[in-house]
């Protein structure tokens, strides 16, 4: 019988495997926010899961405030983005370093 | 009942295997297309938490209007894929290293309680008659109506955000500049000029 546990295990892969991809694709900016996106979806899968197994509508509301903000996000990450590209011709995260941070 | 966990485990192994080619794509293009192919069987397994309404939200907005953005946006950068790709590898061990134990503390951890106690972790049935639209419809427009409203102006600002960052006033581009038009007098453009008569020679 699939339960919370299994929602909850594959949200945890889908989580860690973000978290993979980000560390491994730094490079490009493009697929460091499709890994938050991942990453967000994989939060999302925990909020729907629990507010089943609560039987919680408020769970739901949540995961609709987080669709609405990551839609947001990824608008004006990738506006800068442009932007980014259309000054550097590039969009190497290694390139960024004229603040010397 | 057995067709249900069969096909969750179907979707389920689709989801991550498509995951991992978000990941471990070589191309842009084909990393969103995974990414397409991720959204959607999440939302088949939001179907099947009896979540619809999400699950039809996450299809339309998602798969139909971010993942298009990020289409829109690869398509019209034109990166060179292999100078980006370059240090793919020198992080790889590390990062599947840190991701497996990850995993695998996660995964103790959840099926911690189901071994020693008998946890009923599986969902209860709904009510007869249950909507799930309406019952979101219900808790969204009451209790979290400020919120909700606050949502609405966070995607006005997302929009005024990305025209204005976006937006590039070209030089040299003949547009008309309808204030200076309207207050223009007739003694800045016709010049009266007082001169005598020719005579006949």
């Amino acid at each position: 019988m699939i339960g919370l546990q299994h929602y909850l295990t594959l949200s945890a892969m889908l989580f860690v495997l973000s978290i993979a991809g980000i560390i491994i694709n730094r490079r490009n900016l493009i697929l460091l926010l499709m890994c938050i996106e991942l990453m967000l979806l994989a939060v999302n899968f925990n909020f729907i899961a629990f507010s089943r197994y609560l039987g919680d509508e408020t769970g739901q509301v949540f995961v609709f405030f987080i669709l609405t903000v990551a839609a947001a996000e990824a608008a004006i990450g990738l506006a800068i983005l442009v932007v980014l590209f259309r000054t550097r011709r590039s969009i190497n995260v290694q390139e960024l370093n004229r603040m010397k941070g | 009942m057995i067709f249900e966990a069969m096909l969750f485990y179907l979707v389920a192994a689709v989801m991550i295997g498509a995951a991992l080619g978000v990941v471990f794509a070589r191309n842009p293009v084909h990393s969103v297309m995974f990414l397409v192919l991720t959204f959607f069987n999440s939302a088949i397994l939001w179907l099947m938490a009896e979540a619809e309404f999400l699950a039809i939200v996450l299809v339309l907005v998602y798969v139909g209007a971010v993942m298009v953005l990020f289409l829109f946006v690869i398509m019209m950068l034109e990166v060179n894929v292999e100078a980006v790709k370059r240090g793919l590898t020198r992080y790889a061990p590390l990062a599947i290293a840190i991701a497996l134990i990850m995993v695998i503390e996660l995964i103790q951890l959840i099926w911690l309680r189901s071994r020693d106690v008998q946890v009923s972790s599986s969902f209860a049935a709904n009510p007869e008659g249950y909507d799930n639209t309406k019952a979101l419809g219900a808790v969204l427009y009451t209790e979290h109506v400020y919120a909700f409203e606050i949502a609405a102006v966070i995607l006005l600002l997302a929009i005024v955000a990305a025209i204005t960052l976006t937006m590039r006033k070209r030089p040299g581009l003949k547009v008309q500049d309808i204030a200076k038009q309207v207050s223009v007098r007739a003694k800045d453009r016709v010049r009266i000029v007082k001169m005598d008569a020719e005579k006949k020679q």
